[in-house]
């Protein structure tokens, strides 16, 4: 087979692969895997093509982590989960309710994953994944447990570690946000951290310069300049320039009754000034729905200076989806694809960046979490 | 002791009928793990608190402290409780 784009779809009953033709207009479905366990993540690594690491956990079971070296023909379940650290005697401890967030190591450390769980905690594996260990001291740090919350601080199926980031210049050099807890940002590998929130907003009323109250939902780095980060936050859209500290909130030049509240964050692979959201509706009651039930993507081409509806194809009424933090994604073709699962279990792609929309699936459970990936010949 | 496994770890035993020595429930489930590497974590968390959707009956009485006396001639049931839709 020729080089090829699989489209991972992670859902609230299982996983699939969708195998994509080289235009990528039919796409071969293989799954469900793990049908019945809720999978919030599934993660190739693109270091050796190969290798999936699946976050699992099913109604009754404590979470767990399966690995397939031979992309999903055959499974294996990690020896040693992530798992906080035993409590001393006296104290009450923590225990992972579900892995929610993997990210594969630096290019130069094969074998290095990263994980992001719920409640909130980082763990580290070194052996693709199979066995992991707390990576962090935030884990049981009092201070960042304090900023953490409890499990009524977080969101509604729990607070949660996500948006790990690895920047590709320096292994060392990683990013952590938290549902609640903030963007923390650390230079021993994760080892520890200090909070990264200059310039970002919180409800109204709470004060900004605690961290328990920021809530980032989705931060992306360009890997086309590392300096570079977005960041769709509870309480607006968001870029920052690095060395500077203080976010931008570049979210204020969206159309006033869209609004710049959502889940997901998605950046273009080579051009660091494109990156493109998914709103929803963000008043009174949160109902976390398309705004007006008429979804649309926002896309930027001048790194949030303006913004552009991109619907075309979309439903024009009645769609009250939602899409989560970690459903919608870009691949690496020329002009770029853009894929978006919904609450609803549909799988919708655009390969012309956003322009037009075309629905790739129905009838999925719930779409936790999509990446894409290019496999090599066969 | 006979060990009554609930469908969600048939993947971990191969069926519903395991065998497990142990003079108290921890020991048991212990040597479920030494025969079934990977079962104890689904059951048990990290802080050796049984999880949310398990219950454990030893001869028709639930059990819930880990170091509970096991009858070795009894028989142990392992429930998955209800957990929604």
């Amino acid at each position: 087979m020729a080089e090829h784009t699989v489209l991972l779809v992670a859902t609230r009953k299982g996983a699939w692969l969708f195998h994509a033709d080289p235009e990528r207009r039919h796409w071969r479905v293989d799954g469900p895997h793990f049908l019945g366990h809720s999978v919030h993540h599934l993660v190739l690594d693109p270091r050796d093509g190969r290798t999936l690491l699946a976050a699992a956990r099913t109604g009754h079971l404590g979470p767990t982590l399966f690995r397939s070296t031979d992309l999903g023909h055959s499974w294996q379940e990690a020896a040693r989960p992530p798992a906080f650290a035993p409590a001393p005697a006296g104290q009450q401890g923590r225990a992972v309710d579900h892995t929610f967030w993997l990210t594969p190591g630096h290019a130069s450390e094969p074998g290095v994953w990263y994980a992001g769980t719920s409640p909130q905690g980082l763990f580290r594996s070194e052996d693709g994944g199979d066995t992991w260990a707390p990576a962090s001291t935030i884990n049981d740090d009092p201070q960042y447990r304090a900023w953490m919350g409890s499990a009524q601080d977080g969101t509604p199926d729990g607070p949660k570690l996500h948006s790990i980031i690895v920047d590709p210049r320096d292994p060392a050099h990683l990013y952590i946000a938290m549902s609640g807890g903030g963007v923390h940002e650390s230079t021993d590998r994760g080892h520890s951290f200090r909070p990264l929130v200059g310039g970002m907003q919180v409800v109204d009323g709470f004060d900004p310069t605690d961290i328990t109250f920021h809530d980032p939902h989705c931060l992306r780095l360009c890997p086309s300049n590392p300096d570079r980060l977005y960041q769709q936050n509870h309480c607006g859209i968001y870029r920052i320039d690095r060395p500077s500290d203080t976010w931008q909130r570049i979210g204020r030049a969206m159309p006033a009754e869209v609004g710049d509240i959502g889940f997901p964050m998605v950046v273009h692979p080579h051009d660091a000034d494109c990156a493109w959201v998914f709103p929803m509706d963000g008043t009174d009651v949160w109902p976390r729905t398309s705004p007006g039930g008429k979804p649309a993507v926002y896309g930027t081409r001048d790194a949030g200076a303006s913004w552009q509806r991109l619907n075309q194809g979309l439903p024009a009424e009645q769609a009250w989806w939602t899409v989560k933090r970690q459903a919608m994604t870009a691949d690496s073709h020329d002009p770029l694809g853009l894929y978006f699962g919904t609450s609803s279990g549909e799988l919708w792609i655009s390969r012309d960046e956003g322009r037009q929309w075309e629905c790739l699936a129905r009838h999925l459970p719930e779409i936790y979490a999509l990446e894409t990936a290019r496999l090599p010949a066969a | 002791m006979k060990v009554l496994i609930p469908s969600a770890l048939h993947s971990y035993t191969g069926g519903a009928r395991a065998e497990a020595d142990g003079a108290t429930l921890a020991e048991a489930l212990a040597d479920l793990e030494r025969r079934y590497p990977g079962i104890r974590f689904r059951m048990i968390d990290e802080q050796n608190r049984i999880r949310r959707h398990i219950r454990f009956f030893a001869d028709g009485t639930q059990v819930f402290d880990l170091g509970q006396a096991l009858d070795p001639a009894g028989e142990l049931i392992i429930v998955q409780a209800l957990s929604g839709g």
